[in-house]
């Protein structure tokens, strides 16, 4: 590119725009205001979304990040705005979402010196990020910006940070973009060692009762169709954890659902019952395994990620491979037999039969005329033909979200996972919408949450935000209700919520909204919802009192995960 | 099993390297029981060595993990049998101690030498392991040890390829 005189904070610009962004979460002041004055030249370009807390703008970076494939942008000022980003950096680096997160910083001859508004947000976040760095001269701002964008969409994806100093941003220099291909210290992708996959292969095609976990690198690699094609020569059940869902379409015949703590029966025991155990981009976390020592333990294990930190973390591998999923799904592809597991598959199904009737059983005992979160979700999960994008929560509803939706299409399913961050859906959701233009987009939120960052409906209003949004309000933090009832007594200590009247509250954001109590008007309001032209708040009554199950208490085994 | 393991991380030259290095230690709480760093025999890298006692299993997951931070070019974990290593003490005594003939023969006999004299002070050096610049600080303690300084641990490796050899692989 040709070299130009421009300003720091040009180049902060010119800089994503060579990186091929159009779309901006964030919120100015003091120390980012001269990026803010460069981005108002880039106003027909750039879609600058204001949020009403930086905490917003970075879910909302992270909702478009899981939905588009990109890398999201947020911008926050020095202090306390760049605080407030904390939370979801450590959320997008546990849950692997690439972020290019860009503060203002006080200038650089005041850092260290208290000065309004500085804080060491580069120490702050050292822990929480994939990588940061402070800039102080504007020269160095196009190769820093360069680095981040290819260290956050490069191998196991995460959040970056970049703190530029008000100084910098003034100073001028000759502009000249390069992208980043490659850092000596740093490899995004693995070399893979193709005997790895030859021993993965063989324990693979020696198997009677092969099962395999699929988490998020699935979706991260890309590698969807190629782990069809898998699954569909090898024969194998396939499983997937919270972030996995909607990687591999759940009505396929070989899908035996959603693992873990509150994932489905037959998964969680089958664990411990067949004889190879194939983890793909997944990392066994604990809220999956429950008791390790208690885990797979009969079977031989194969752990393909892309991380190798990962491998033999939690779950000792017989044969850890080292890859991204796309090629080591590729070459087993080739290595492995044609085969089907008929009575194994058969298997999952007697269980999910046991399952599906325990829990009808459970479902009587509670009043049945009050509405129950399941019923919600199944019939949205129903009119939407699983085809929508649906961010959550963090509690129940998340867990009922993820048992009873159907999602068949890929990036379809936005949650926090790893930090279960209560207050993610709503901003999520409205990144998840930029992200994707042309799905629907349904958040399901729960009461308590809803609150934790309902001032994003501001931004609903301002941006014309397209997004639905379901809160399913059981008058309760419902999830740790329901451990008060099953480990503390019942001892409801600080969990019952008084809420305003969400309906009012959104209507003087200009959104419409509506209340549901009674069953006979769920389908058709839920339609009307969809239908609506622009964002649409929809709170549904539901049972007080209804728990999650099945549910591996914590310390249990699998094994023993309890239907009641 | 615990055991004394030392690590050695290579990483660029870039600031807030040793934050990035000791933060991966303090979230598993391990304690660091000496950390050294220099620029090593490639210009522009840094070797840092640090040394701990944890079980094997910890230390191989650390070192994964002080793999994993982007300025990290290689980290390793060695057995006390699979380096040599080293530290070096210094201590401050009065010039007029060395009057009294026995220090003369501390110094002797624990091999070390005097850095400098001064009217008033007197710096001795010594290299060797702890056991060996504690029991020389020890011995000199009943004359008078003004000020005791000790690094941390560096080391060497036997067996392992040239640090040289894994840069150009990158
Ligand atoms: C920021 C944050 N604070 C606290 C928690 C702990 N927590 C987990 S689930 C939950 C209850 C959520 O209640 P609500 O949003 O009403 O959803 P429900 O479980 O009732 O569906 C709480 C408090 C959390 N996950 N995140």
């Amino acid at each position: 590119m040709n070299s130009t005189k421009t300003t720091g904070a040009q180049a902060v610009m010119k800089s994503l725009v060579a990186e091929g962004v159009d779309t901006i979460f964030g919120y100015p002041g003091g120390a980012i205001m001269p990026i803010y004055d460069a981005l108002y030249d880039y106003v027909s370009t750039v879609n600058h979304v204001l949020v009403r807390h930086e905490q917003g703008a970075i879910h909302a970076a992270q909702g478009y990040a899981r939905t588009s494939k990109k890398t999201g942008v947020v911008f926050a000022t020095s202090g306390p705005g760049a605080t407030n980003l904390i939370t979801g950096m450590a959320d997008a680096l546990i849950d692997s979402t690439p972020l290019v997160c860009i503060t203002g910083q006080v200038a650089s001859h005041l850092l260290g010196t208290d000065a309004f508004q500085e804080t060491d947000v580069v120490g702050i976040s050292m822990p929480i990020t994939k990588w940061n760095c402070q800039v102080t001269k504007a020269e160095d701002i196009p190769a820093a910006i360069a680095k981040a964008f290819y260290i956050a969409q490069s191998g196991r994806p995460g959040p970056v940070l970049i703190d530029i100093t008000k100084d910098a941003q003034f100073e001028e220099m000759e502009f000249q973009y390069e992208k980043c291909t490659h850092i000596r210290s740093y490899r995004g992708r693995p070399r893979i060692n193709k005997s790895d996959l030859e021993e993965a292969a063989s324990l693979i095609n020696n198997a009677q009762k092969p099962f395999l976990l699929i988490g998020q690198g699935i979706m991260l690699s890309n590698a969807e169709k190629q782990l069809v094609e898998f699954v569909e020569k090898s024969g194998i059940p396939v499983a997937s954890t919270l972030l996995g869902l909607g990687a591999f379409p759940n009505d396929h015949p070989q899908y035996v659902g959603f693992l873990g703590m509150h994932g489905d029966y037959a998964p969680n025991i089958k664990t411990n019952e067949c004889d190879v155990l194939i983890a793909i981009g997944m990392r066994f976390d604990d809220r999956v395994t429950g008791d390790v020592s208690r885990y797979a333990t009969q079977a031989k294990v194969v752990h393909v990620d892309i991380d190798a930190a990962e491998l033999n973390k939690i779950i000792p591998a017989d044969v850890g491979v080292h890859a991204d999923a796309m090629e080591a799904l590729t070459l087993l592809l080739d290595l492995v037999q044609e085969k089907q597991h008929t009575a194994w598959l058969q298997e999952f199904k007697d269980a999910k039969k046991v399952e599906v009737e325990t829990l009808a059983e459970n479902a009587k005992e509670l009043h049945s005329e009050e509405l129950k979160m399941d019923e919600v979700i199944r019939m949205l999960s129903e009119i939407t033909n699983g085809e929508a994008v649906v961010v959550t929560d963090v509690g129940q509803h998340q867990m009922m979200a993820a048992r009873y939706y159907q999602y068949n299409k890929t990036k379809s399913n936005v949650t926090s996972g790893g930090l279960g961050t209560m207050g993610f859906a709503l901003p999520a959701a409205i990144g998840a919408k930029f992200g994707a233009p042309d799905k629907p987009v349904v958040a399901i939120i729960g009461d308590g949450g809803f609150q934790m960052t309902l001032q994003e409906l501001g931004t609903i209003l301002q941006s014309e935000v397209d997004i639905k949004i379901i809160i399913l309000n059981n008058r309760f933090l419902g999830m740790v209700r329901q451990w008060q009832q099953m480990f503390f007594e019942k001892r409801y200590s600080f969990t019952n919520m008084v809420s305003p009247d969400f309906v009012a509250l959104a209507k003087s954001y200009s959104i419409e909204a509506s209340k549901v109590e009674a069953r006979a008007d769920l389908k058709e309001i839920l339609l009307e919802m969809l239908d609506h032209k622009g964002a649409y708040l929809l709170e549904v009554m539901v049972a007080k009192e209804e728990n999650v199950f099945p549910m591996i208490p914590t310390g249990a085994s699998v094994s023993e995960v309890r239907l009641n | 099993m615990e055991k004394t393991y030392t690590v050695s991380v290579f990483t660029e030259n870039s600031i807030g390297m040793m934050n990035r290095v000791t933060i991966i230690f303090t979230r598993r709480h391990l304690n660091i029981d000496s950390i050294t760093a220099s620029e090593s025999e490639v210009k522009g890298v840094f070797r840092y060595t640090i040394v701990l006692r944890t079980t094997r299993d910890q230390v191989d997951k650390v070192v994964k993990q002080l793999e994993k931070v982007i300025d990290v070019l290689k980290a390793f974990v060695h057995e006390e049998s699979e380096i040599v290593h080293q530290e070096i003490a210094m201590y401050k005594m009065r010039t007029e101690s060395l009057t009294n003939g026995d220090v003369e023969k501390v110094i002797r006999k624990h091999h070390a030498r005097i850095l400098t004299v001064d009217p008033t002070f007197m710096v001795i050096e010594k290299t060797g392991h702890v056991e060996e610049t504690q029991l020389l600080l020890e011995n000199l303690q009943p004359y008078g040890v003004l000020e005791f300084v000790r690094s941390g641990r560096v080391a060497i490796t036997k067996p392992m390829k040239e640090l040289r050899s894994y840069i150009e692989e990158l």
